[in-house]
Order: C-alpha cells, then structure tokens, then sequence
C-alpha cells in the first residue's frame, strides 16, 4: 500500500510503518519557537529539570512577535530569551531579524523531508518545500527541546489538485483562500494538506509559502507540497545541508480529494470576523477601508513587496487610508532597499516598521480604532485579532492591499496589475 | 475523575484569540492575571460569572488558531475544570491535555447555557443533570489519557525525563 508525504517523512523519522492513525515518536530535525510561546516553554523547560536542548544547532527561538517590545512586561520576557538562547548556544533571532516563518528556511535551517516543530501555528509554512512542519504549544515544545522527539498522529491526507493556471493579478494568497472558504475553517482538521497540480507547478516557492502558511486556517496539521526543481534550487541558494525529497506514492491513500480548476478565478477576500467567511473581491469592492497592511509571514516577502510597489509606484495612498508595511525579515528589508521598493512605499504615505508579526497579532504597531475596517495581507482576521474587538479586518493579497489603500476602500487590484 | 459545574455556552470555531487576547497574553506569564481576560472578546463579563468547577461548552472546532498555551492554562486559572465541543483544533487539543486540562469531545447540541453537568472521564459518560439525559463522549487516545492521568506533559517529564508511553 502506497504512502503519502506524510507518512513517509513520519516514516523516516520514527523508524515504524507508519500509517494514518498510528501513535509514533519521531526524531525532530528542527525545533522553533517565538517571543508568545518560548517563554512558558524555557518555564516548562525548567520544571522538567532539564539543562541543556538535544541539539543547539537543531533549535532557534526568534523575538518577532512583539518587537521591538512594546512593554516593559514584553521586555522581561525578552529577557529570559535571551539569557535562555546564550546559556544554551541556540541560533537565535532578535528584534529586527525578521518573522520566524520567513526566517527558518531564509537561514537555511528548514530543508525538504525534515520533520520540524514550532510553537506557533503557522508553522506549517515549510511544507511548501517538502518539509512536514507543524504547530505545537510550549509544553511541547518544552518536550522536543529537550528530547529531540515528540509524538505524533499519523495524519490522514486531504489532497488538493489544482488544475489551471491562475490569471493575471490573481495570486496564492487569493487561491488559498479561496479554498478555504471551499472547505471551511475545519475542513482538514488533524490532516495533512497536500497541495499539488499544475496551478501549484506555475507558481515560485515564494507564492507556494503562502498557501503552506495558511493550512492550519482549514485545520490542517501541516500543508505539504512535492519538491520540484524550483523548490530544488530555492533550497540549495539558501542552505548548505543535503536533502533528498520526499514525493507521494502514486497508490497513496487519501482520505479526501477534492480537484479544482484554477484558471477563472477572482481576486478573494476573507470578511471578518472568520478566514473562511470568503468572497470574490467584486462582491465587496466599495467597502471602505482605514488601514491597510502588507507585510506577516503570509505575504511579507521580496515578491509580495514588488507586487504592492508595483500597483503603488508614483501613486499617493487616500488621505482617509494609513499603509503599514512590515518586510518578513532584515534580507528582505535590505533587498527592498537595495530595488528602491520602500522608497516607493515611503512616498505613497506609508509607515515601513520593523520586520515582524505586530499589527497581525494586536501587540503594536497599528492597532485600529472602534469601528475602523482594515485589509491585510495576514492570515488571521478573528475579532480582536489586530488588538481592538470592535474593528473588522479583511484578508487579501498583497495586490488587492495596495489597490485597496489608494482608494480608501476595497478594490480589484487586476486593472493595476502588469 | 469526576466532575461538576454549570455550563457556559459558546457557538461554533472559538479561536484561541478570543480565550485569550494578543492584546494580554504577550505580556506576562502571570495565568491568574491573563484568567481575567478569558472569553473577554466574546464576553466581558465572562470570569465574573465562573464559578469554580464550571463548564466551558461549544460547537465544531473549539480552540482553532494560534498555538498559544497561554488559552488552556488561562481556561485553568479561570477555575473551569473542563471544556466539552463537538470537536477540537488539534493544537489546541495537545495543549489541553499537555497542561491537564480536561477536553470532553461530545454532541453538544443538546447542553444549553447554565445546564448543571457531570462528567465521569474515567466511564467516559456526561450527565446533564438539568435535563436529566446522559451523553456519551468519545474516548481519548491511550497516549493522551496517561499524559492526564499522569497531570500534564510537565509531570511526565519529572517521572521519566523523556516520553515514556505505556
């Protein structure tokens, strides 16, 4: 009986047979967590008497989610981070470095067949390069910190075929989206995505992140892709480690299949308060719009900037509307400097912050008033998401974002797109 | 493991942000001071009303989100002595049992806001004591079970210093 990705990397990795629905313990090739969840984690980490990780080359903690800190609160725990990451000589990250989802397989620590957990749930991200990486909490990550390993469920695998290639001004961030609002916010809960077809085949790894990075918004525990020779090449310009990828059998046993044919779709927005809660940009257009944010470990990287700069070059945002733009990390900050892309941004009227997860997750750096709308090209638009209950946040490309904040309100971004 | 409480009801895809805020939870690892703030986006008056040993009751997917385990130790510190959905976000439901808290997998349909229930996890069986019917809840995977019985992952790692499974 053929395997899928996932039973096959958990294969690799515990040394069983493993099939969906087993129990395994499986070695950890890569263990990460941020400034929301190391802290409890470095607490658990103690409780459990431990002193030293498996493997300090195998760990990285990363200060993205609140950074610089807001707080003198956030600050102490910063703190413990770093006393914690030079006592145990992990790669660490500080403020300015970048998202931790952008950073893992930026710096080379992520390669394709890995098994890899994070606490934070976005984790997920890496399956676009073949890796199955996936979300856990502090005590867990505590536990593989510590072991090396953590125990599993097999999951079972849901595979998407997207058939067709996405039109122009049509990008990932509308296609995941789009399925999710398919398959609904728990439509591959405890399963393992796999997201394959020609659609998938077109796009660069870059706009493969983003579909990866948003398994978890349909309940997936990890969301895989195959390697092809892009993934190949995007992995070797990053890291030095050897890989060898890891492709489904042909005889695989999915529990769902579900095919789509890609090449008509629209731009898509999430309307609040739920991901799934999704429409073609055309039945929203009009809606008005305060705030706009590009940036997250969705849709921050070198591409996603070059679409937004694309749409806002030698254009003024609306006085009504504020950009924030938040690159995923310090490379592709520096990149975006190096092709004149924030001074682009900075023009239009937009406020360039540091790169990491901020106005995504509602610590600072752009929390909206009462009854502002905002769009954004995060993963997340739960109420009270951004830091205020009684604002309404909106999901979408990195295109539709800029559309959106010239106008002041929400807009099909196809007609600025080249 | 018995037990009892009323019931606060709560709908379908409960996400973690609404246990408990980014707003609170980025600040302190202090459980009693983020428990005040539990459910607050939903319901201001939320922790006011817990008495302890209540129940937190919801639809499909409770716990959905980030992976934050500041939601099951707050749901702790608030006094709730267990959550019972139709189902559970998987991170969630690893961090409930990892931090010993209760998670009842069941039809919730027919348990409303204030019913008193009881629950025997060891039976596997939920009394709703103001309807006076018994519903049967999914049993919890042998792993996950020891790691309860045992208080949590934490206490696990005291005894056996790495996963020792039955």
């Amino acid at each position: 009986m053929g395997k899928t990705i996932a039973e096959k990397i958990l294969s690799q990795k515990s040394g069983k047979d493993a099939k969906a629905g087993d129990i395994v313990i499986a070695d950890l090739d890569f263990v990460m967590g941020q400034d929301g969840t190391s802290p409890l984690a470095i607490k658990a980490f103690a409780e459990m008497r431990a002193t030293k990780v498996f493997d300090p080359a195998r760990v990285a903690m990363v200060i993205d989610h609140s950074s610089p800190s807001p707080l003198e609160g956030v600050s102490e725990l910063h703190r413990q981070m770093r006393v914690f990451a030079d006592k145990q000589g992990i790669n660490f990250y500080d403020i300015g470095d970048g998202v931790c989802h952008q950073l893992m397989p930026e710096q080379g620590h992520i390669i394709p067949g890995d098994l890899v957990i994070g606490a934070d749930s976005h984790t997920c991200t890496y399956g676009a390069i073949n890796a199955f990486s996936t979300g856990v909490g502090s005590t867990d990550l505590a536990a593989g910190l510590i072991a090396g390993k953590l125990w599993f469920k097999v999951p079972e695998a849901f595979k998407f075929v997207l058939n067709g290639i996405l039109p122009a001004g049509v990008f990932s961030k509308d296609l995941i989206l789009y399925l999710i609002g398919d398959v609904t916010a728990d439509g591959a809960t405890y399963m393992a995505a796999e997201y394959g077809g020609e659609a998938i085949d077109a796009l660069s790894v870059e706009q493969r992140f983003t579909i990866s990075n948003m398994a978890i918004e349909m309940g997936a525990k990890c969301g895989l892709m195959e390697a092809d020779e892009k993934t190949v090449n995007w992995v070797k310009a990053h890291s030095q480690k050897e890989f060898a990828t890891v492709k489904a059998d042909d005889d695989a046993i999915y529990a769902r299949v579900k095919e789509y044919d890609v090449s008509t779709l629209e731009p898509q927005v999430a309307k609040p308060h739920t991901v799934d809660n999704v429409s073609p940009v055309s039945q929203v257009a009009g809606t008005p719009i305060q705030q706009g944010v590009i940036g997250t470990c969705t849709n921050g990287r070198i591409e996603d900037l070059r679409i937004a700069a694309g749409i806002l070059k030698g254009r003024k945002i609306d006085r009504h509307t504020r950009l924030i733009v938040a690159p995923a990390s310090r490379q592709v900050m520096l990149q975006a400097m190096r092709e004149g892309l924030l001074e682009i941004f900075v023009e239009a009227g937009a406020a360039v912050v540091t790169p990491g997860c901020g106005p995504c997750v509602g610590t600072h750096n752009g929390v909206p008033s009462d009854g502002e709308n905002v769009i954004s090209t995060a993963n997340r638009n739960f109420k009270g998401r951004m830091g205020n209950n009684k604002a309404f946040i909106y999901l979408g490309s990195p295109a539709t974002v800029a559309a959106s904040v010239l106008f002041g309100k929400i807009t099909d971004p196809r007609e600025f797109v080249k | 493991m018995e037990l009892k409480g009323r019931v606060h009801k709560f709908g379908d895809d409960i996400n973690t942000d609404y246990i408990i805020s980014g707003r609170h939870k980025f600040k302190t690892l202090d459980m009693k001071e983020l428990a005040k703030h539990v459910m607050e986006d939903l319901d201001p008056d939320f922790y006011a009303k817990v008495a302890k040993g209540d129940f937190i009751v919801g639809g499909r997917n409770f716990g959905c989100g980030s992976s934050r385990e500041q939601a099951p130790l707050a749901i702790i510190n608030a006094d709730i002595s267990a959550v019972v959905a139709k189902s559970f976000a998987r991170i969630f439901y690893r961090n409930c049992i990892n931090t010993g808290l209760p998670v009842i997998e069941c039809d919730t349909d027919q348990i409303d806001e204030g019913d008193e229930l009881q629950i025997d996890l060891q039976a596997g069986v939920l009394h709703n004591r103001t309807k006076g019917i018994d519903i049967k809840i999914a049993p919890l995977p042998s792993v996950m079970l020891q790691i309860l019985s045992e208080g949590g992952l934490i206490e696990h790692f005291k005894k056996y210093g790495t996963f020792n499974f039955n």
